[in-house]
């Protein structure tokens, strides 16, 4: 009786992880807004300036 | 005197983590604009603490670590807490899946948007994102029990919201019975 609930219950975990990996690799394709690379850019440009000196 | 060459700048390594730590915060804000203000305060947090970073280490882990630290503490100015934390006003909300047990994705981003923050970040990091539960763990700065535990009762409570509970035909629609079997569960405060 026990078992057949234990593979139910992994079976639903697993589906449950393949809809999760699912919704999380469209979000990580989506398109990167310009703004976050504009913001390294900035970033490196001014790391350039002050010439990594001090 | 000893910066890293350019090429083995570990800054030069970001770009590549944004898109998944993007999706991290999606996942966590459950709003775009929120999630990218996180996303920028976290790159240049990142940045101009690059050296405590510590290179040959997990970068994706340490951004993801720094994202949360973020998220959780304006939360806690913000103070912003939902009076249901246990999503008890979703209790009716309920989806079920075809016969052939498949999902509609956006039903099943609906429900996971549900569950309380630190159940969606287990999930997200040990079941979408492939962390081991050791560096989710380390990452939230909590036991492995404790991340084992909140991804359980993230999955237990998706099961019951999304009706996928084994000892409930997909066919049992009456509203009775579905609610006895919902409160077999162990989630339940």
């Amino acid at each position: 009786m026990t078992k057949p609930k234990q593979d139910e219950r992994d079976r639903v975990a697993a589906l449950i992880d393949q809809n999760l990996r699912l919704v999380y690799s469209d979000l990580v394709k989506e398109d990167l807004p310009d703004r976050f690379k504009d913001l390294l850019a900035v970033l490196k440009a001014q790391d350039t300036e002050s010439g990594g000196k001090s | 005197m000893n910066r890293p060459k350019k090429g083995s700048d570990p800054r030069d390594a970001m770009l590549d983590h944004l898109p998944a730590l993007r999706a991290f915060a999606l996942s966590l804000t459950r709003n775009g604009a929120t999630a990218d203000d996180m996303v920028q305060d976290t790159v240049v947090k990142a940045w101009t603490n690059m050296d405590k970073f510590q290179p040959g280490t997990n970068m994706r882990a340490w951004l993801f670590t720094i994202l949360r630290n973020t998220y959780y503490s304006s939360r806690r100015k913000l103070n912003r807490e939902v009076a249901d934390p246990e999503g008890t006003m979703v209790a009716g909300l309920s989806v079920k899946p075809d016969h052939d047990g498949h999902l509609n994705l956006t039903d099943f981003k609906k429900v996971f948007e549900t569950l309380p923050d630190e159940q969606r970040e287990a999930l997200i990091l040990v079941g979408a994102s492939g962390f081991s539960y050791e560096e989710a763990a380390d990452m939230c700065g909590v036991a492995i029990g404790t991340i084992k535990s909140r991804a359980n009762r993230g999955r237990a409570r998706l099961t019951e919201l999304l009706g996928l509970d084994g000892n409930s035909p997909i066919e049992m629609t009456d509203n009775a019975t579905m609610a006895v079997v919902a409160g077999g569960g162990s989630v339940l405060r």
